[in-house]
Order: structure tokens, then sequence, then C-alpha cells
């Protein structure tokens, strides 16, 4: 919504300045976005009268000129064909920055002739688009006169009219909630009545269907359109609407002074002698003010004649009945259109009007007669005619409730101590009546349900700044912290995976349908009906292949070797269940060559970062077992695994199938796991923070190592579980540390040796007992897995 | 005569040039027939007279030589070890195998500063789901159906399911509002806030979602949201609230606030906070200059909200806010797009990122 400062003096009795409006509307609420402020940008310019012109020495074209200047007289050289002795025109002085040429002035001589300044045009100026001299101005303009002054330029204040407070899209609203802050006085708005002087002649239906609420027009006969007077014109030029001509020029104003939209037809090119608000038909359709032609529905109200469809209510009239220079009796509509159905049919045609956008926000329902008598006096004062009586159909929308107050509201919801005479003075100033505890809205405040909206009403024209501050009331500490076992677990293994070297990144929510479907999503319900681009169409079944295709971009820059991860969402449907956090990490193994040729698998360096990375989250890793089958198809099938526990995959790594990086076009090989927070065991709360006692045993642990010989195709994990349950009093720890084939291995065959970790329990072992227990473990992994000691 | 002999056997120890050489003068000397050895083995065949004169001289030479062996061992050992050091030298100036230096995206960083400052002030955190139902998102927070001010959230939907209804991605964090306040007969995995009886103190932080990019909007950022409902909560405890949580989160006294009054649907009165700064340099600093830079939304939460969720506004009353994470910590950190807050470029984040120990606490500081 704009405005300029001279319409809000129209209602508005104040000595305020444009500063002073602005930070006064700032603190009542209205958000003001932009002022556009001449006097500002043209600081520098100012009226200047030229005493002398003479013929440049050496150009043609160039005259010199002797210029009475706020500066005293100066000589500048001027190439404008009107540059002639007595004009009155701007000045701009050397220093100056002139924003139609974009340039800032330095003194330098023009053909062998110093300029000591310049005069200038109307588009040098950017107060035209374009201009064949230096600006004429009248005679009586005093030289020094800042040059916004001289133009009648103003500042334009531009701010964001929230959606509860459809009133301020009138400037009489604006005026009247400065007014209540103490900025200046409300003028008399009240508008007087034009009597008719023979009846209606047109006559108003309505469908009663609820179409149009309330319909109320005149006939104005006998006027004389065109062109509106200068200071209409200037007004609405001021914040940027064309004038067209003195009629449709009076409804626009009343638009903008009293978000009042009306609708003038030319009566003549009404048929029937009726006019109509009804819902639309199926099949209908109207060529709009605009020229463009919209199809109607059943659900959009349309304004008809006998010839049909003649405008969209409160959105847009028609091109066939529009009123032009040559009108002479003219049809006045002053209307009440359903917020939530204007706004509809304005997505639905794409209008976007003035008309739509006040209706479709709700317009004082109560403001048809005022509007329309507001109009008449208007039209007659600028264009004579005489009108006929209003004639008013339907009812009005009843008020907004009365309100049970109790005064002492103010301090309890907004700590905020008023008298209750300030609080009536206030809640008066903006409108309200008041009897005893009863406050009753005006009808332009649909906004106010309750005792709560008073509250605001109050606070805010008093001023948030005379709001206390006070602390919250102490609370006891929250045992523990306050973060939530698992938030604390996911926080841990945020930090933890940045140790790790992992950069955290975040990606969207969002990926490709097609992409999704890849990583075993895609499902209808998950896809993203008017998504920002269609390759984000599709909410994501996991963070991999965000990921990936983040390592991709970074190749491309000319950085292969990352180490990304992400701890987020992923969906596996639109359930609050299906929402699961997951923690994905990927490497893309291109690390620098080394000096040291050193050269190991970097799936076991990623695999040890996921089982450091399950330590740090507290999960029972000594249970997890790694499952070389079943995994997803997004892996390479033998270079990938499932971390399970019991039934439940916790984890899955490795590197993903080329397949998957051929369609999301990414370089191989890449490296990475995703876990899935949900599927580890809530992290227990202990009853005690004491940690269990510490045994240690006297007796000193001793290795025993075993080569032995299995099928190729054996899980070593397989091979050390079956061991450790040999004895699980007494062995501590399996570990591999040779896998062997080739010769002295038989084809197919791998050795895998292991040491085992023994600690003794209550004495030394003797060597029988050592050997005993040899041959239990020799046992243990023959029947497990067939294995053989190796000779 | 033992002191010719002294003197031949020490010349011969420090002439031994390695171990074997000072073994063979050890064998030559102290050695089963070795010439000390020889004149020990003489002793027995003296009388008691001479044998009391000579066994101090002959014991007494075979202690020195002994002694004086031993020490040059241990001189040649240590001359042999300083030698075998010396050749394992290596050059050290060869880089180490590279590791990789990991790091914390900034708004996880910014996240965990807030939720550390609202900590202090007893705030515990509560989630919801990024998919929501209209009602949760929109309906329970006292937008009307239809109404513009639905429009104005540019909202991502889904597709309707069999009851005609569309869930959205949630346009900000306030429906958990609602999941706080409002228990549900429904099965929910507990991460998922549900139903808590008042007094309440919540932050919630989370992703968020709006048909919206350039340089200040992404599609998908994080709010933090705040709720506190009690009986005599007013905006007076609303305004220390936030003036305390912006100077704490800024970590400078000198943050300049201002209220201002502002309409949301979920929220009467409502109110929009300003910071002070100075936006002359191009970049936003905050504590300085003459500026005003909207950050969050805020108000005391709206009777129809809490008759939404059971609870009565003649008892129960209470504020909520909002800010935008990713945008405090571009105005805390000065990154200039906030799209590339989630672009993944590499050299970003390791630019912008956070260490893995700058984990904010009052004893550290925030970052």
């Amino acid at each position: 919504m704009k405005f300029t400062l001279s319409w809000l003096k129209d209602h508005l009795e104040t000595t305020a300045t444009a500063q002073q409006v602005v930070d006064a509307m700032t603190m009542a609420g209205l958000e003001v976005e932009h002022v556009d402020d001449p006097a500002t940008k043209l600081a520098a310019f100012s009226v200047a009268k030229i005493v002398e012109a003479v013929q440049h020495p050496n150009a043609d074209r160039l005259r010199v000129c002797q210029v009475e200047t706020r500066d005293g007289r100066k000589e500048i050289v001027c190439g404008a064909p009107n540059a002639r002795v007595g004009l009155t025109t701007i000045y701009a002085p050397i220093g100056a920055y002139v924003p139609g040429l974009g340039v800032t002035l330095v003194e330098k001589p023009v053909r062998g002739v110093v300029s000591n300044g310049m005069l200038c045009s109307a588009s040098e100026l950017e107060t035209a688009s374009e201009s064949d001299g230096i600006m004429e101005l009248p005679d009586d303009l005093a030289v020094g006169t800042p040059a916004a002054e001289a133009l009648g330029l103003e500042a334009v204040i531009d701010f964001e009219v929230t959606p509860n407070r459809p009133d301020w899209l009138g400037v009489v609203g604006i005026a009247r909630d400065l007014a209540a802050t103490g900025l200046g006085t409300l003028k008399d708005v009240r508008v007087a009545k034009v009597p008719g002087k023979f009846p209606n002649p047109v006559e108003i239906r309505l469908d009663g269907a609820g179409a149009c609420r309330q319909f109320s027009g005149r006939l104005i006969r006998g006027v004389k359109n065109g062109p509106s007077p200068v200071w209409l014109q200037q007004k609405l030029t001021s914040i940027g609407l064309r004038p067209i001509n003195a009629l449709v020029d009076v409804t626009n104003l009343i638009t903008y002074d009293r978000a009042r939209p009306l609708h003038v037809y030319d009566a003549s090119k009404l048929t029937g002698g009726f006019i109509e608000a009804r819902l639309g038909r199926e099949g209908e359709s109207f060529e709009a003010l605009d020229g463009k032609t919209y199809a109607i529905t059943p659900d959009m109200t349309v304004i008809a004649d006998r010839s049909g469809v003649i405008g969209l209510g409160g959105v847009m009239g028609g091109l066939s009945t529009g009123s032009a220079e040559e009108t002479t009796d003219v049809f006045v509509e002053s209307a009440w259109f359903d917020p939530i159905q204007t706004a509809q049919t304005g997505r639905a045609t794409g209008i976007n009007s003035d008309a739509q956008y006040r209706f479709a926000r709700g317009v004082d329902p109560e403001s048809l007669v005022p509007g329309l008598e507001l109009a008449t006096k208007l039209i007659l004062e600028l264009c004579g005619g005489e009108p006929s009586e209003i004639s008013v159909t339907g009812e009005a929308l009843p008020r907004p409730a009365a309100i049970e107050f109790d005064r002492g509201y103010v301090r309890k919801l907004a700590g905020l101590d008023l008298q209750p005479q300030r609080i009536d003075d206030i809640l008066r100033d903006l409108g309200f009546t008041i009897d005893g505890d009863v406050v009753a809205p005006p009808s332009w405040r649909r906004d106010v349900e309750g005792k709560a909206d008073l509250v605001e009403e109050v606070a805010r024209i008093e001023g948030y700044d005379a709001l206390p501050a006070l602390p919250l009331p102490e609370m006891p500490p929250i045992a523990g912290g306050v973060l939530t076992a698992r938030q604390s677990r996911i926080r841990a293994g945020r930090r933890a995976m940045a140790a790790k070297g992992y950069a955290e990144t975040i990606t969207w929510s969002f990926t490709k349908r097609e992409t999704a479907r890849l990583f075993g999503g895609g499902q209808d319900e998950l896809v993203i009906t008017n998504p920002i681009a269609s390759d984000l169409d599709c909410m994501r079944p996991s963070i991999l292949p965000n990921l990936i295709e983040a390592a991709g971009r970074n190749a491309r820059r000319g950085f292969p070797d990352v180490a990304l991860f992400e701890i987020g969402p992923l969906y596996r449907g639109d359930q609050p269940a299906d929402q699961l956090t997951s923690i994905a990490a990927i490497v893309a193994p291109r690390p620098p060559r080394r000096w040291d040729g050193a050269k190991t698998d970097a799936l076991f360096d990623l695999k040890a970062d996921l089982m450091s990375l399950l330590d740090d989250l507290g999960a029972p890793t000594a249970s997890l077992q790694v499952a070389q089958s079943g995994q997803s198809d997004w892996w390479h099938p033998g270079r990938s695994a499932a971390l399970r526990l019991g039934k439940n995959t916790v984890a899955e790594f490795g590197e993903i199938h080329p397949r998957i990086l051929k369609a999301l076009d990414v370089e191989g090989p890449i490296l990475a796991f995703e876990l899935i927070v949900d599927a580890l065991p809530e992290p227990k709360k202990k009853a005690t923070k004491t940690k269990p006692a510490l045994e240690l045993s006297p007796l000193m642990p001793l290795s025993r190592d075993f080569a032995f010989v299995v099928e190729g195709g054996v899980a070593a994990s397989d091979l050390t579980k079956a061991v450790a349950g040999a004895d699980k009093a007494l062995i501590t720890q399996v570990r591999v540390f040779d896998v062997y084939q080739g010769p002295g291995v038989p084809d197919g065959f791998k050795s895998v040796a292991v040491e085992v970790l023994l600690q003794p329990r209550d004495k030394t072992l003797t060597e029988a007992e050592i050997e005993a227990l040899s041959a239990k473990v020799v046992a243990a992994a023959e029947k497990a897995v067939s294995a053989k000691l190796r000779g | 005569m033992t002191a010719q002999l002294e003197a031949e056997i020490t010349a011969a120890i420090d002439a031994a040039a390695d171990g074997q050489a000072l073994e063979a003068v050890r064998v030559a000397a102290l050695g089963k027939s070795g010439s000390v050895s020889d004149l020990l083995k003489s002793l027995g065949s003296m009388s008691p007279d001479e044998r009391r004169e000579r066994g101090p001289q002959i014991n007494g030479l075979r202690d020195r030589i002994a002694a004086a062996i031993a020490e040059k061992k241990a001189a040649l050992e240590a001359a042999e070890l300083d030698a075998k050091l010396a050749a394992e030298r290596v050059d050290l100036s060869l880089p180490a195998p590279p590791r990789r230096r990991g790091s914390i995206h900034p708004t996880m960083q910014v996240m965990d500063e807030m939720i550390a400052v609202f900590a202090e002030m007893g705030f515990s955190v509560a989630e919801g789901p990024d998919i929501e139902t209209d009602f949760n998102n929109f309906t329970a927070l006292n937008f009307p159906p239809k109404h513009p001010a639905r429009e104005m959230h540019d909202t991502f939907f889904l597709p309707e399911d069999a009851n005609g209804e569309r869930k959205v991605l949630r346009t900000h964090t306030s429906p958990v509002q609602v999941r706080v306040m409002h228990k549900v007969n429904e099965k929910l995995p507990g991460w998922i806030a549900n139903g808590q009886e008042p007094p309440i103190r919540v932050i919630v932080p989370g992703r968020t979602f709006r048909k919206d990019s350039d340089q200040t909007h992404t599609p998908m950022f994080h709010q933090i949201e705040g709720l506190v409902i009690d009986k005599a909560i007013h905006m007076g405890h609303l305004k220390w609230t936030l003036e305390t949580f912006l100077s704490r989160y800024f970590e400078t006294p000198d943050v300049v606030t201002r209220f201002r009054p502002h309409h949301f649907p979920f929220t009467e009165p409502s109110a929009e906070m300003d910071v002070q700064c100075d936006r002359s340099g191009g970049e936003v600093k905050i504590g300085q200059g003459t500026d005003w830079l909207e950050i969050l939304g805020c108000g005391m939460v709206h009777p129809n909200v809490l008759r939404n969720v059971g609870l009565d506004p003649d008892v129960w009353q209470g504020f909520a806010f909002g800010c935008g994470v990713d945008r405090l910590g571009v105005l805390k950190y000065g990154m200039p797009d906030l799209r590339d807050m989630f672009a993944s470029d590499v050299r970003w984040l390791e630019h912008y990122g956070f260490s893995p120990y700058a984990t904010p606490s009052p004893a550290t500081g925030l970052s």
C-alpha cells in the first residue's frame, strides 16, 4: 500500500514529517517497507534562472549561459535547444550526482569553456522517462527553491498491510491509527448525502444464493467525462496509478482513500434495464477490462445484464460496459463481495486488481452507501450530471460481536500498567464504542474477536516500548540436562563424525522422484504436487543420493577427494512414524598420491569409522552382525554389508553400485554408510551415576595364534565368532591378523590366522589347560565353518 | 711384574675397537687360562706369607681389569647405539599420512548455541515431523481455512489422500506447539512431542519448507520455535526472554533490540523484534549503527490456539516465538548468500564450518 504525506494530511491534522510518520507507523504495527523521498534524492538540485545565453565560441550547438543560482551567478555550458534568456529551470552544482545520467558532475572545460554546473532535463532528474530539453518551470519560482518542492514531488511511503487489517488499504484507516498514537488529529471523514433527483432506473437483482451479500448503486445522468483535473491525476500518479478518465479515476481515488472499491458502468451499454449479481454458469465467458477473456465457473460471482456476464464481482469489470470519454450516463456500483470467494476467483483467473485485493481481505460492510455518496459528490464536481436515488439490495454483514472486557486483562496479558481511562481513550480513538464493561468493535475491524485482540490494540497504540522486561520465573534445573537421551546421542554422533574427519553438510529433504526410486522411495504419497523445481519433487528415502550428487558437484569443481556426512530425516511414508533420522556419510576415496606408497582398502577405513561411531553412540556393537547378503540394491553386491541387531538393520555400508553412480552421473568409486538412529535401542537412563566397580585381574593375560584353512566364501566373522564361543569365560578377544590365499593353501580355500586373547580368572593356566583350550578352539572352528588347522 | 701385566692389559682394553676384540682381551686376561687367571691360580701354591702379600695385589689387579673391561664395554655399546641411531635418521619434513579435517555445519552449530542459551533458562527441546497435517500447520494455529494468511506461506503440498486431505511440508515449526500442548491417541515414535501438561517451557528446532528461493530464501530452512505456557506469563516475560536470548547469542551486551507490533494468526498480541545494526558497509554488523533488522516474530499464544489444544485461555496463557536459524547464523558469522548453506561445497564447509570440539558451553563461550 502506497500513499503520500499530503494525502495522509487530507485526513490527519498534523505537522509531522515523513520520517516521523514512518516511525509512528512502524511502532503501531504498520511495517514500512520503503520510502521513496524525492527531497532526499534531489537534494542537490534547485531552481535557477538563465540571465544570459550566448553562442559557444567553439561549438555550434552549445550555449554559454550566465545563470542565477542558489550558489550565486555561474557560467554553465548547455547543449539544450531551449536554453534561453529568462528561462526558469533546474540547476545541479559541481559534485551533484545526476540520477538519470548516472554520473557525478566534475568541473571540466567543455570545448575550452569551463562549465560550473549543469542545467537539467526531466529525464536527467528521473521525473520523466524522456525529455527534449532542460526543464521549463513557472517564472514565479524563486531561485534556490529545492527541486522536489518546485516540481511538487512528495515522499511516497510503501508499507506491508498485514492480512488482519484491510482498513489500512485506505488512507483514512492509516490516519485513524496514527491519530490514536498521538501523531495528529483525525479530520472529519464523514460523507454527506447527495439527494437523488429521480428513482434509480436500473433494477438491482441478487440471486439469493450467496453470490453477493449486498449491492447498492445509482445512476448519474448527463455527465461530461474526460481527463480528470490535475490534482486528481497527480494524486494517482504520485502512488504509481495511471489516470484513465474522470469517472474511473474517482473510483480509484476512493479505493485508495477509503479502501472502498467501486465500479462505474456506461449505463447506455447496459441491456435489459437490470444489473444482477449471481453465481457463474458453466460455459460462460467474459472479456475483462484488461482485454483478456476469462472462462466462468459456477463458484465465481459474476455481474450480469441481459447480454450475459459483464463483470467478475469485486474482481474486474468488463470491456462491453466500461465507461469511456463519451459516457454520459453512468451507473455506479458499490457492493460487498465475500473475501474467500473473491480470493478464489482471483487465484483462478490470475487477476490481482486493487478491488480484488481489497475484497479478498475484507471491505468494511458498512461502507457501501458512504462510498457511493462520496463517488457521487466527486463525479458531480468533476463531470456534472444528475444523480438518481440510491438502491440498496441485500443485507449488510452483521457487526462483529461486542466483547466483555475487564481492563485488568491488559496488565495480566501484556504486563502493562495503564489507567482504565487511558485504555478506553485508545479504543475510542480507534473507533470502538464502549458501554461499561462491553466494548464493541467498529464495522471495519472484523479481526477483533476477543479480549486478547483488545489488549493488542491498547498495547500497540500505547507502544511496545512501554512494556516491561521481566525475567522468567526460576525453574529447577532438569536433572541430566534438558536434552533427551536420543537428542544427546544425535548431538554426540554429529561431533564424533566431524572428529573422524567428515565435513557436515545439510542437503534438501527432497530429491528427484526418479532418484528416490533408485533408493527404494518415490511413492505417490511422497511426491510434492507443487515442487520448487522438477528435480526436487519427491521426499528423499535416503540421504545418500544427495550426498553422492554433492560429491559429484565437488569433483566437477576440482575437489574429488571429499568426506561428507549429514544427520537428518529420511521419509519412508507420509506418517509421522515414517520419518527416520539417518546418519549418512560418503567418502570419495581419491586421496592425494602418497610418497610412502602406503595402501589400504579405504572400505575398511570407512568400516572403522562406522564401528567407532556406533561405539560413540553407545550402540551395543558387540551384538552387531555383519551380513553380506540381503542388503539394499544400491550397493555393490560384493563390497557392501548390512549391520544387523537381531532382525533390525541398523546400518548398511559399502561401495555404491556403479549402476547408481551412472544414473546420478557421478564418477566412482564412492564409499558410504547410512545408519538409522531409530533402529538403535534407546539409550538407557541409568538408575545411578555411580559406575560399577572395576575388577582388575592380578593374572597376566596371554595369547595364542591359530591359522585355519577355510573355504574362500566363509566370513571371517563367522570363524572369529565360533572361536570366541569356544570358552566364553577365558577368551576375551579374537583378532584376525592374516588372511592368505596362494601356494600352500588349496584352490578355493583361504588361510585365516587369528590371535586369541585369554584372561585367566582365578589361577594361572597350566600348559595342559592351555592345550585343552586350544583343542576346544579348533573343534569349535571346525564345527562352525569346517575350518582345519593349517599344517 | 703385575704392574707390567696390568699396563699391557689396560693398553689392550683401550685398543679394543669393538665388542669382539674386547672379549678377546677379556678371555686373554680373565678367561680360564688367561694371564690374570693364571696368577690367581698361582696363589694356591704360595706360602701363607707370600700369599698374604701377593693375594691382595693379584685380586686387586683382577678387579681393576674386570672394571676396566666393563667400562670399555659400556662405552663401546653406547658408541654402537649412537651409530645405529644415526643410521636410522628419517626426513621428518616428509608429510605424514593425510588426515582429513572434519567440521560442523554452521546451522547445526548455531542450533547448539541456541539450545545452550535456552537450556540455561530452563527450556527443553521438543520435536515434530516435517510432513504435517493441514490441521497442525494451519487450522489449529488459527489460520482460518482459505484465509489469505495461508497463501503467504508458500506451502509445499503432498497429494490428497483417500479422505481428500493433503499433507503439507510444515511451513514453520509452530505445528510442534500444537503437538506439545495437545495429546493425540495415535501411536507416535517417542521423539515426537505428544501432549504435555502445563507449565510448559520448550524450544523446537527443525527443518521448515516454503516455496521460495533467492539470496535470502531457500525452499528448505531451519527455524527454532519457543513456547512458554503458565498461569501468569505475559508480554514482559516474552520481551525479557528475547532480549536475553539475543544478547547471549550474539555474545555482546551491546545488542539493542526493538519490539514492535505485527500480525500472526496464532498470537495475540503479536510482535516482531528488530535488532539494531549497521548495514552501511554492505554487511550487517550487530551491536552498532542505527539501522534496524527484523529478526524474529512472536506474541502471546492466541486464545483460539489454546482452545484448539484443549487449554482454557482464562487459566493458561503464555508466549511463543520463532526465528530463522540459518539467518541468525548468517548474521553472526557473515555468510553472504543463504543458498550456499545447502550447496555442500567443501570449500564453503571448510571455511564456515566449526571444529567438532567447539561445543557451546558457559565455560568456553558459544563458539
